[in-house]
């Protein structure tokens, strides 16, 4: 038991060091590039949703709309409102930012592409997932706004309520694979497609796809922005780069659940069929592309749940659900054995 | 802090809790007179909120997620137009009545001329009758689709008031070749209509029929069917008949709570008598019955719009003996009321024998919706009381005229 829970890169070298470093800036220009993409994509597959043609004016297809967004929230004056608390109101925008690096860290892109190799890959992403939540907390307090105090509010009890049934359904892989490495389990499912988690843990995937939603406060879970009743929630009074950051900080999270539900249940870098040219690492881009799709497809397609009925979801039936499920795969493994 | 010389003006929380409170107006210090709980919070839904649709302005003492008590506010968009139609000629004052209600204009401009019409006694031709119909059946399916895609938009859901615009823009395109205008048309006049519809006109109005039926179908799959959506509204704002009664509901609110009484019915005007409609009624008492019944009124408004097309007579759009501009009005008094898409617009009319009324009175339906949701919405939650406000059809304008 020991020998699991310690990390096997304890020994620090120079080469290490460099490793992680390059790692990092890899990642942050990875986290910029998604927004950037997202945005654009976002605002495209609502304009098709909608009989649109969404953004098409800046650059060919509109394909530099974001850009011309980003210069503008650049130049935008940061208003920092009157008997806030400035340190938090200036803190919580990096705070939902910052832990976003770390996550990423250990997601495995292909068979040997990670930044970091740490046996507790699983357990580091779910530890920092709730730091997204403080962020939020911290800016809808800081910002002595009652419609970002109702958005913080909310946050706290929905963080709180979609945090237990995500790691129940991620805690039963761990069972089935007896890891919470993720390259351990992203190579667990290699072979035939059957051998993918989203088939042999289908109810895993069910929950983990709602809590998704939950997690990342996207529609029509997005009661803590809750445009049509709070004005925009915790971000309410934020204004350029502020707003700018927690609406990376959005994307970022909608790129981090993605790519988990990549690599832990749609089979990972792992192909369903061979197509030369390409290999693992696009096939898991592929896959969380086509996840973060689905993601901005639902939220332009449903209402938004209300807030006890939100917490119903989650209390009533996402929890037993997620208890079954564990029950039934301990009783699997234990009856049918390694 | 009493004792420093410089006291910081602005620095209101040595006398609240909150300095939130502290800096709102007359309102908001008379609202919390009558503060329920001591530790609940006054927000300000509005005048600038997404889901006031428009500048209307709502008080709330909320305590956490409910909804204690809630208090409109007017004031916002106040225009005179009652005072308008004491100073200006009834030619003057006509084009006013589109811009009281922008998205049921035609109704407004026939309970003007209606009441004019009535005053002066004066006889309208029957073809001038049917136009008026089929404009403003046109211009309530217009009204009712976008109410759709804006209750919608309240419940979060942001795509069908884009497809509502769709059908809003085939019936403003009809509409203008005969208005001119696609917003605050000018249809009516005393005496008939400013313009004849063309074979064009005839010809979209007949595509636009089975369109709108299988459109109307379509809407019933995406949304009516979705889970959440019904799980939004059914049962959220019931509102029984004695409450309609008490506040003076009148329209879709009245027919949702079970009541089947339509001006078009009740009191029929023009040539309302000559066609076969049903009053829809509200299976349900709540936001679902009243979404249903808009949903089924829409369908009412097409059977309308096929048999005036039908029978269409011809003959002259505007009476012979149709005012001019320096006529004047006789002495008397004259009530019409329209069937709106929000309920029963009223106008009073008093002449004196001077070149402009004496008094005119316009009963506006959304005021008298609205004011029943601060009962309404007591003791809701905040995203409920914000589903009972946009299912009352609000159109600011019209309330606040």
């Amino acid at each position: 038991m020991e020998t699991i829970l310690v990390p096997y890169t304890t020994d620090i070298t120079l080469l290490s060091v460099l490793k992680l470093v390059v790692a990092l800036v890899a990642i942050i220009l990875l986290l910029i590039a998604n927004s950037v993409v997202m945005v654009y994509l976002e605002r495209k597959v609502a304009g098709f949703v909608q009989r649109r043609p969404g953004p098409y004016e800046v650059g060919p297809w509109g394909i530099l709309q974001t850009v011309a967004d980003t210069v503008k929230l650049l130049g935008k004056q940061i208003l920092i409102p009157g008997n806030s608390d400035r340190f938090l109101f200036l803190l919580a925008p990096v705070l939902s930012m910052f832990p976003m690096f770390l996550m990423f860290l250990v997601i495995p892109y292909g068979p040997i592409l990670t930044g970091l190799e740490v046996n507790l890959g699983l357990l580091l992403i779910l530890a920092f997932a709730g730091m997204e939540g403080l962020a939020v907390i911290a800016g809808g307090w800081a910002s002595n706004n009652k419609y970002s105090l109702i958005g913080a509010a909310r946050a706290v009890s929905q963080s709180v309520a979609y945090e237990i049934p995500l790691i129940l359904a991620i805690l039963a892989l761990a069972f089935q694979h007896g890891s919470l490495d993720l390259s351990v389990l992203n190579r667990a499912q290699e072979g035939w497609i059957w051998n993918w988690n989203i088939f042999t843990q289908p109810l895993a995937f069910l929950i983990f796809v709602i809590t998704c939603f939950g997690e990342t406060n996207r529609a029509p879970f997005d009661l803590p922005e809750g445009e049509s009743e709070l004005t925009g929630g915790y971000h309410t009074e934020y204004s350029g780069m502020g707003f700018a950051l927690f609406f990376m900080a959005e994307y970022t999270s909608m790129m981090l659940v993605s790519f988990l539900a990549a690599v832990l249940f749609l089979g990972g870098s792992n192909a369903p069929v061979d197509i030369p040219l390409i290999n693992g690492v696009w096939w898991t881009l592929i896959k969380m592309g086509a996840f973060m799709t689905f993601m901005i497809w639902v939220r332009w397609t449903f209402p938004r749940v209300r807030f006890d009925q939100l917490l119903n979801i989650n209390w009533k039936w996402l929890l037993p659900l997620g208890l079954l499920n564990l029950w039934v795969t301990a009783l699997v493994m234990k009856v049918v054995g390694n | 802090m009493s004792g420093s010389l410089f006291v910081n003006p602005f620095h209101f929380s040595t006398m609240h809790e909150n300095p939130g409170d502290m800096l709102g107006d007359f309102y908001t210090h008379n609202f919390e007179k009558g503060r329920i709980s001591h530790d609940s919070m006054i927000i300000n839904l509005g005048p600038q909120h997404p889901s006031t649709h428009g500048v209307l302005r709502i008080l709330a003492e909320l305590h956490g997620e409910y909804v204690l008590r809630a208090e409109p506010i007017l004031g916002y968009l106040h225009r005179m137009h009652d005072k308008m139609g004491q100073v200006k000629t009834p030619w003057q004052f006509l084009p006013n009545t589109g811009r009281v209600d922008y998205l049921h204009p035609i109704a407004w401009n026939w309970a003007y001329v209606g009441a004019v019409e009535r005053l002066a006694g004066i006889e309208v031709p029957e073809r001038a009758e049917y136009l008026r119909v089929i404009a403003c059946e046109l211009n309530r399916i217009a009204s009712h689709v976008m109410w759709w895609g804006a209750f919608v938009l309240d419940l979060g859901g942001v795509t069908p008031i884009l497809y509502a615009f769709e059908e809003r823009e085939k019936i403003n395109d009809m509409l203008q070749i005969v208005t001119g205008s696609r917003l605050t048309m000018n249809y009516m006049r005393f005496g008939g209509v400013c313009a004849d519809i063309n074979d064009r006109f005839i010809k979209m109005a007949r595509e636009f029929i089975p369109r709108m039926r299988e459109r109307l179908e379509m809407y019933h799959k995406l949304v009516t069917g979705n889970v959440i959506l019904a799980r939004r509204i059914t049962g959220i704002g019931p509102f029984d008949p004695d409450l309609c009664y008490r506040y003076g509901v009148t329209g879709p609110c009245l027919r949702g709570a079970g009541v089947a009484y339509d001006t078009r019915r009740a009191e029929p005007y023009g040539v309302y008598d000559r066609f076969r409609f049903d009053i829809p009624v509200g299976e349900t008492n709540c936001s679902m019955g009243r979404y249903m019944v808009r949903m089924r009124e829409v369908e009412e408004s097409l059977k309308i719009l096929e048999q005036a097309l039908d029978q269409l007579p011809d003959g002259p759009i505007m009476a012979p003996k149709a005012p001019k501009a320096t006529w004047k009005l006789p002495a008397g008094e004259a009530y019409f009321a329209v069937e709106g898409a929000r309920g029963k617009i009223g106008i009073h009319l008093a002449g004196d024998g001077g070149k402009s009324p004496y008094r005119v009175k316009l009963r506006a339906p959304g005021f008298s919706n609205l004011s029943l949701f601060a009962e309404a919405s007591q003791g809701t939650l905040l995203a409920d009381a914000l589903a009972i406000l946009g299912s009352l059809d609000l159109v600011i304008p019209e309330i606040d005229r």
